[in-house]
């Protein structure tokens, strides 16, 4: 019996032998290949909250792996992880190639998102070195806790307030100057005098003035700049008792219109001569609204047609059509692609700026006055700042162009930034 | 009834019965090509409209006449009322009523986007603006304006001082001389490729001048006489050249378009042209 247990185990260890040694040898092959192939992690991972902003957003820097792009040069790039805790889960996201040294995690400020990113909560983060193979990469230590935050001040700003600060300080002294009386030079515009004789043809001619403020919206600056003149012109139109059209495109610009319109009548003493149809509504449709002011152009032939504000594809087609009716046409836009259509097509044209000039111009008042004097000190600064900037790059000074870049890394890095 | 009432008659008949026939011929084409017989029908009823108020806003080039008031009239007055819809359902709808009321949300099937009591905000500025159509009440919508007005135009301010101003005056600091190694290999490696040293230098003269002429240009407390006056009469031509480029750009851009409308009416219409 014995005979035959020992003769069963030898037979059992002949037969095993070679599957035990077999497993165990590839086993530790697979250990000692991933242990060679496995990518040096990346070190010295930092985070801080993103400066500047309105929180729900955390920076990460780190150094990177040594086999990127040297030592065993396997490196396929970087995963990033999120935990809530230094023992995870860590959920990931998002992944940078290899030669990345940083990441902005930018989560959502809406509760009701999935990648929505609280703020005032401590969040963990790891990097994770990734190489072409999915199941050899490596870790590095876990960096937290962080927080993000929103800022109340925007640091890389700061270059606007000083600018902001500086021109109201010299509209105010310009805009005392005018209120005292003092005489403010401002150069003759031909487009500007020429809507006071354009008012006076509508009158002589019994005809109506059609004035057209483009497509902006009452938040742009060129339909702002409209309101003034459509004000002085519809004082003067008031004076003479001559028909006054205003066709508008978008509802809120109509509204404000008829507040001006319905001033300018009161300040000219003849407040029962206002009539709500003056200024009205027509579509906020493009080319409809083009189609129907074409169209009053032709019906009512009025003797002037003025157009100030914000133009796009219609320019031309208003232009050349009020030209084919026989009016007398000035014209004054921002928009830079539309103005060469007005100067084709209309007898005078207020080019850019020469738009915000033309109110303070027309009105002579101290306010807009003494603003267009700052603008043109605004402008003046332009001119030097742009001369020393030009001067010093052609010099290879380049560090005070570099106060004008923006973000503006001088501003930022006084006020304690992380840029 | 006098002549030209008869003659005018006359014409709507003739253009009635013109597009009833190529209604007719359009519907039997799109049935032919493989189209299900009501579908084709409607279809072809929209194309021979489409096609028939091009041809009335086109008329506009001879003068202005009945065709063109009715394909003027009926523009405004479908885009008006369209525009009124998207306003309501896109701002009203889709913006407010998710975030302030969960029963008015499910009553226009939009996912309620909980409470947010700030909403309210524009909804009593928009309330205060109504306030004009009263006699009373008018001067509350005067509040909605000025705040209209002036957050826009303070928000604006800055957008402008950004991009405008910073950014503008920044892109201006560029070398007279881009990569200057001297007079002889400036000729020897004389090129006019785009990004050439040539190139690259005449670009940075253009911008050098161009800005600094057009800036005096727009400086209006000054006469524009003497070096002045020169300056801003360089600048006047700067501007005149750009926008005379501008021009050209432009009208390439309103020829495609033209291109677009004859080739419905050439193909989708009439079918000439595949």
């Amino acid at each position: 019996m014995k005979l035959k247990l020992l003769i069963l185990s030898c037979l059992l260890f002949i037969f095993t032998a070679p599957y035990a040694s077999g497993q165990d040898e590839p086993a530790a092959m697979d250990s000692l290949d991933m242990e060679t192939r496995l990518p040096a992690p990346i070190t010295q991972l930092t985070a801080f909250d993103t400066d500047n902003d309105h929180g729900h957003s955390i920076e990460l820097s780190w150094s990177p792996s040594v086999d990127d792009g040297g030592g065993k040069n396997t490196v396929f790039g970087y995963v990033i992880y999120r935990a809530a805790s230094p023992d995870g889960p860590f959920e990931e996201r998002g992944i940078q190639p290899l030669g990345e040294t940083g990441y902005s995690d930018v989560g959502s400020k809406e509760k009701d998102s999935p990648s929505y990113m609280p703020d005032h909560t401590d969040y963990y983060y790891k990097v994770r070195t990734l190489t072409a193979d999915s199941l050899i990469f490596s870790d590095s230590e876990i960096f937290g806790p962080i927080q993000c935050y929103g800022q109340w001040f925007n640091t890389s700003r700061i270059p606007e307030l000083v600018f902001v600060i500086g021109f109201l300080m010299v509209a105010v002294v310009f805009i005392n100057k005018a209120r005292r009386g003092a005489n403010l030079f401002v150069r003759r515009l031909a487009g500007i005098e020429a809507v006071d004789e354009a008012i006076g043809r509508a009158t002589e001619m019994g005809k109506p003035i059609l004035y057209v403020m483009g497509l902006g919206t009452a938040s742009e600056i060129a339909t702002i700049a409209s309101f003034t003149i459509l004000g002085r012109v519809a004082k003067k139109v008031a004076e003479y008792q001559t028909g006054l059209i205003v066709p508008c495109y978008d509802p809120i610009v109509m509204t404000i219109a008829q507040e001006t319109v319905r001033s300018s009548y009161m300040d000219a003493g003849r407040p029962d001569a206002y009539n709500d149809d003056m200024v009205y509504f027509v579509t906020q449709s493009q080319f409809a609204y083009v189609a129907a002011v074409n169209g009053t152009m032709l019906r009512e032939l009025p003797a002037t047609n003025i157009y100030m504000g914000k133009f796009f594809a219609e320019s031309l087609i208003l232009a050349e059509t009020g030209a084919l009716a026989g009016s007398i046409q000035i014209a004054g836009t921002d928009e830079v692609a539309q103005i060469p259509f007005f100067v084709v097509a209309c007898d005078y044209t207020l080019i850019g700026e020469e738009l915000y000039a033309a109110s303070a111009y027309l009105g002579r008042e101290p306010i807009l006055l003494g603003s267009l004097k700052a603008q043109d000190y605004a402008k003046a600064g332009v001119i030097v700042c742009a001369l020393i900037g030009f001067i010093s790059i052609n010099l290879g000074w380049d560090s005070i162009a570099q106060l004008f870049q923006v973000p503006n890394a001088f501003f930022t890095n006084l006020f304690g930034g992380h840029n | 009834m006098d002549k030209s009432r008869r003659i005018s008659i006359m014409i709507l008949a003739g253009t009635i019965i013109l597009f009833i026939i190529s209604w007719i011929i359009k519907s039997n084409a799109l049935q032919t090509s493989g189209m299900e017989g009501s579908l084709a029908i409607r279809d072809a009823f929209l194309i021979t409209l489409a096609a028939f108020l091009t041809l009335a806003i086109f008329s506009f080039l001879y003068k202005d006449n009945p065709y063109y008031k009715f394909a003027e009239h009926l523009f405004v007055g479908v885009s008006a009322a369209y525009w009124m819809c998207v306003g309501f359902w896109s701002t009203f709808v889709g913006n407010f009523i998710p975030k302030v009321s969960t029963s008015l949300s499910e009553f226009f099937k939009v996912p309620p986007k909980g409470f947010e009591i700030h909403y309210f905000i524009p909804l009593i500025l928009g309330i205060m603006l109504l306030m004009r159509l009263s006699s009373k009440a008018g001067w509350l919508s005067r509040w909605s304006l000025a705040f209209i007005v002036g957050t826009t135009a303070g928000l604006n301010l800055i957008r402008y001082l950004r991009t405008d101003f910073i950014t503008q005056v920044s892109n201006t600091f560029v070398p007279l001389l881009v990569d200057w190694k001297g007079i002889g290999p400036f000729f020897s490696d004389f090129s006019l490729s785009a990004s050439g040293q040539a190139v690259m230098t005449l670009a940075n003269w253009v911008i050098f001048v161009g800005v600094f002429s057009g800036l005096i240009y727009f400086f209006f407390s000054k006469e524009h006489k003497g070096f002045f006056g020169g300056a801003s009469r360089v600048g006047i031509w700067v501007l005149m050249v750009t926008f005379g480029a501008s021009f050209g750009y432009t009208v390439m851009g309103r020829v495609s378009l033209l291109v677009g409308r004859l080739t419905f009416l050439f193909s989708d219409w009439l079918g000439l042209v595949n």
